[in-house]
């Protein structure tokens, strides 16, 4: 069985409130050397079923449109195969 | 690419500039190399793109737009007029009041909840760099038809946004108006509207004097956002075919907002403040060229201090970013230490980028590198104006000739009922709850009334109670039929929903919604509405002290209904004496004031029943309104009357209803001489209002309306727990209520 990995994250131009929060966050808790933070959201899918060009291309259509604001997020597709081993799509 | 510093422009004069992607027409491009005597740099030429875009420069509008001067009624309440960031009013008590409406149309049809965030935000800013401390939010939205998809996908990212950053920042969410139309498709209005409360020594201007005195930027760091905004965004239609024109959208911070709204106060408080203006649209090259051209004109800034999010930005990037939570203020040499200490200790960072100089230019530095070098009124308030063509519409005849009264009338009582039953749960008459419920209507405690009230107040003297109150109000469908009176009739209903609580109206903000200035029909309804406006503020005696222009609000070739939306500010010196809307009390008498006829045109009615528009928006009799105005605040005051609806769309009926599910009893109607039941019940003739009178007082209301020439017709009485009109049905009051309160859950939960 496969999985495959959605991460998101604000475009880079866009502000990030609540990285900005846990960057400011870090000094005041001893961490220093971080000069900034930007905080995304990953999404694990179990594919049921093979994972084949099709499967992938649901799943970017899902990302694109549902998992992502592509309005103000970015998104990269990951498979990852049940061992961890982790290979770009 | 090298710096395109002045000397350098001087140098290559012939040097290709991208004027036209940056949205400047041929002849504008040429008036900045007249004005500069050169070709302009990249940074000036950035600067003026976006302060003349339609937007900032209100190049078409503002030949109209003239008239709220020039007919300004003379109003001792007035303080601070057009032209600053708000009007400002006088409300007694040594306090004022600053209230002004904004669209944030275009950003919220791309990115729904940020663009409304960021709507609430910037009007919040506005309000702020008055001097004053924002005390209530309002929020008239428009969207397309309620069951197409679409709306599914704006409205409650909008409704989120502004519920997401007004309730973060402590604001109360007290009025406002959600109308669904197919017009809207494509194109909703978000706009959003603040007051703000101070006394009167503590008005602030936006100028810039005092040479030596030096510029702080504070707030949030500068970004990549919204670059350009208003040059692309707020002042082009959109077309599908070109996405990638769209630019990036402004994501706001409300907590970063409210630190800001705090330490402003507090610098205002130790008095550390020469002159202040908020980043809105255009940013930088606004603020730094309003202030510099509303004080003595000369200004030189340090770009390359400004504090950045992302270090790659180029200079004009800098000058373009509409970056949310920002603020420039003027400071004196000798206070910039305490303004500094003050921001640090608020967490805001705050930053000296340059100072006010003797001479008239506004000079910007980049690492040393001059790279603008303008008159600063010739960037700010002597952008293009144009005299755009305008004509009446060849349909216009033919849609005002389609007259409503010929549509098929229910023939039985039966019928009658149903189609109650039908505008009472059609989506603009049902109940709002499920959106405004999404907003804190009763933070900061001060809340005296909010939606569904006529209109929104709050107290804004603990110790005497002294409040003001606020209702917006348009009508695309009346401005359509009739842009002249469509406006009149939006500010005659604000202005009757104001004095249906017993509150005094003052002042008059608003936001002028039209399609593309560039059509000649469209340019006629706006140059209409502006005339109706202008002259019914002049009759009503209630000034404009400011507002907003939204233009280019089409798809493709289609434009909105001309919308104007109208904002009216009234006070009262007790908020105690209020009036609701709830009917309460068994037993107590209804009236009816004002006038009936048969008006059918642009009516609810014949929208839900018919899906009709055509023929005429009712009358407008201004004189009326105000007459009408004074009995409801007399009463109000005198104690004679328990509850006030102001009849608008749905008539009647639809005050009943909303007056009777408010206070969770019912009424027993009876139509009166003259009149046949389905006029009374659903003509949206202009100036009428439905009221409770108890019977102690009847005697006392009627010789106070005859003695003032109004006419007060008894038409039932509070009872029972239906809404039944005599000799033509009965409807219980649960099943209104789930009609009514069902409606939108089902469309949108």
């Amino acid at each position: 069985m496969a999985r495959v990995v959605v991460d998101v994250m604000l475009k880079p131009e866009i502000l990030d409130p609540q990285g900005q929060a846990v960057q400011r966050a870090l000094p005041r808790l001893g961490f220093e050397g971080i000069s900034d933070v930007r905080q995304g959201k990953r999404f694990e899918l179990e594919v049921a079923g093979p994972l084949d060009e099709a499967a992938l291309t649901r799943i970017r259509e899902m990302a694109e449109t549902f998992l992502a604001n592509t309005v103000i997020e970015d998104f990269t597709v990951k498979v990852e195969d049940v061992d961890g081993a982790k290979a770009e799509s | 690419m090298s710096l395109d510093t002045v000397k350098h422009a001087a140098e290559t004069p012939d040097a290709a500039q991208p004027w036209a992607e940056l949205g400047l027409k041929q002849d504008e491009y040429e008036r900045i190399r007249e004005i500069l005597d050169r070709r302009p740099t990249g940074a000036e030429l950035a600067m003026y793109s976006v302060m003349w875009s339609e937007h900032c420069s209100y190049k078409s509008s503002k030949v109209h737009l003239k008239q709220f001067s020039e007919k300004a009624p003379k109003s001792e309440a007035m303080l601070v007029g057009i032209g600053e960031n708000a009007g400002v009013v006088d409300v007694g008590q040594g306090y004022a009041v600053t209230f002004k409406v904004e669209s944030h149309n275009h950003p919220s049809y791309i990115e729904p909840y940020q663009g409304a965030a960021t709507g609430v935000g910037g009007i919040v800013r506005d309000i702020l760099a008055m001097g004053a401390r924002p005390v209530a939010v309002v929020d008239p939205l428009r969207f397309g038809a309620a069951d197409h998809p679409d709306t599914k996908r704006v409205l409650p990212g909008v409704v989120a946004g502004i519920g997401g950053y007004g309730n973060c920042l402590g604001l109360p969410n007290i009025g406002g108006e959600v109308v669904f139309d197919p017009c809207y498709q494509g194109n909703p209005l978000v706009n959003a509207g603040c007051i703000g409360v101070m006394k009167h020594e503590d008005i602030h201007l936006a100028k810039a004097s005092g040479p030596g005195n030096k510029v702080i930027l504070y707030g949030a760091r500068t970004g990549g956002d919204g670059i350009g905004g208003v040059s692309v965004l707020a002042s082009e239609t959109f077309d599908d075919s070109k996405p990638a024109k769209r630019p990036a959208v402004q994501v706001g911070d409300p907590f970063q907002e409210k630190l800001l709204i705090e330490c402003t106060l507090e610098v205002f408080r130790e008095d550390l403040v020469a002159g202040i203006q908020d980043l809105g649209g255009a940013g930088l090259s606004c603020a730094t060229s309003e202030l510099a051209s509303a004080g003595s004109g000369g200004m030189r800034i340090e770009l390359d201090t400004v504090p950045l999010r992302d270090a790659s930005l180029s200079p004009e990037e800098i000058l373009m970013s509409e970056s949310q939570e920002r603020m420039c203020a003027i400071v004196e040499p000798g206070k910039v230490d305490r303004f500094l200490e003050i921001c640090e200790k608020w967490d805001v960072i705050a930053t000296v980028i340059g100072e006010v100089t003797e001479g008239e230019r506004l000079e910007i530095f980049w690492h040393g590198e001059q790279i603008v070098d303008v008159p600063p009124r010739s960037v700010a308030h002597e952008g293009p104006t144009y005299h755009r063509p305008y004509a009446r519409p060849d349909w216009q005849d033919t849609l005002q000739a389609d007259d409503a009264g010929r549509l098929p009338r229910p023939q039985t009582p039966e019928e009658l009922r149903e189609q109650v039953l039908r505008l009472v749960g059609s989506p603009n008459q049902a109940s709002k709850a499920w959106i405004t419920d999404q907003y804190d209507r009763f933070v900061q405690g001060n809340t005296v009334l909010a939606q569904p009230e006529d209109a929104g107040m709050v107290r804004i003297d603990e110790e005497s109670n002294l409040g003001v109150a606020i209702a917006t109000d348009g009508n695309g469908r009346y401005a359509k039929l009739d842009p002249y009176t469509g406006a009149q009739l939006a500010l005659a209903e604000a202005y009757r929903n104001v004095a249906a609580t017993g509150a005094k109206p003052l002042a008059v903000s608003d936001c002028l919604n039209f399609g593309s200035p560039e059509d000649p029909a469209v340019m006629w309804q706006f140059a209409e509405a502006t005339r109706g406006l202008a002259d019914a503020c002049r009759q009503l005696g209630t000034p404009v002290t400011g507002g907003n222009v939204s233009l280019y609000n089409q798809t493709g070739e289609t434009a909105i209904h001309p919308t104007p939306v109208v904002a009216v500010l009234g006070v009262i010196d007790d908020v105690t004496r209020r009036t609701p809307i709830a009917f309460a009390a068994e037993g107590q008498l209804l009236y009816l004031l004002g006038d009936t006829r048969e008006e059918f045109g642009g009516s609810a009615w014949s929208q839900v029943v018919h899906d009709h528009l055509g023929g005429l928006p009712p009358a407008v009799d201004l004189d009326r309104e105000r007459l009408l105005g004074e009995i409801l605040i007399s009463a109000s005051r005198d104690g004679m009357i328990d509850a006030a609806h102001d009849l608008s769309d749905g008539g009647l009926i639809q005050a009943v209803v909303e007056s009777c599910l408010r206070g969770g009893t019912g009424a027993r109607l009876i139509v009166p001489d003259g009149l046949d039941a389905f006029t009374l019940l659903f003509s949206e003739s202009a100036g009428r209002a439905v009221v409770a009178v108890p019977r102690s007082e009847e005697v006392r209301f009627n010789d106070m309306c005859g003695a003032r020439g109004l006419p007060a017709t008894r038409i039932g009485v509070v009872d029972g727990d239906a809404v039944e009109v005599q000799g033509e049905f009965s409807i219980p009051l649960t099943e209104l209520r789930s009609v009514y309160e069902d409606a939108i859950p089902a469309l949108l939960a």
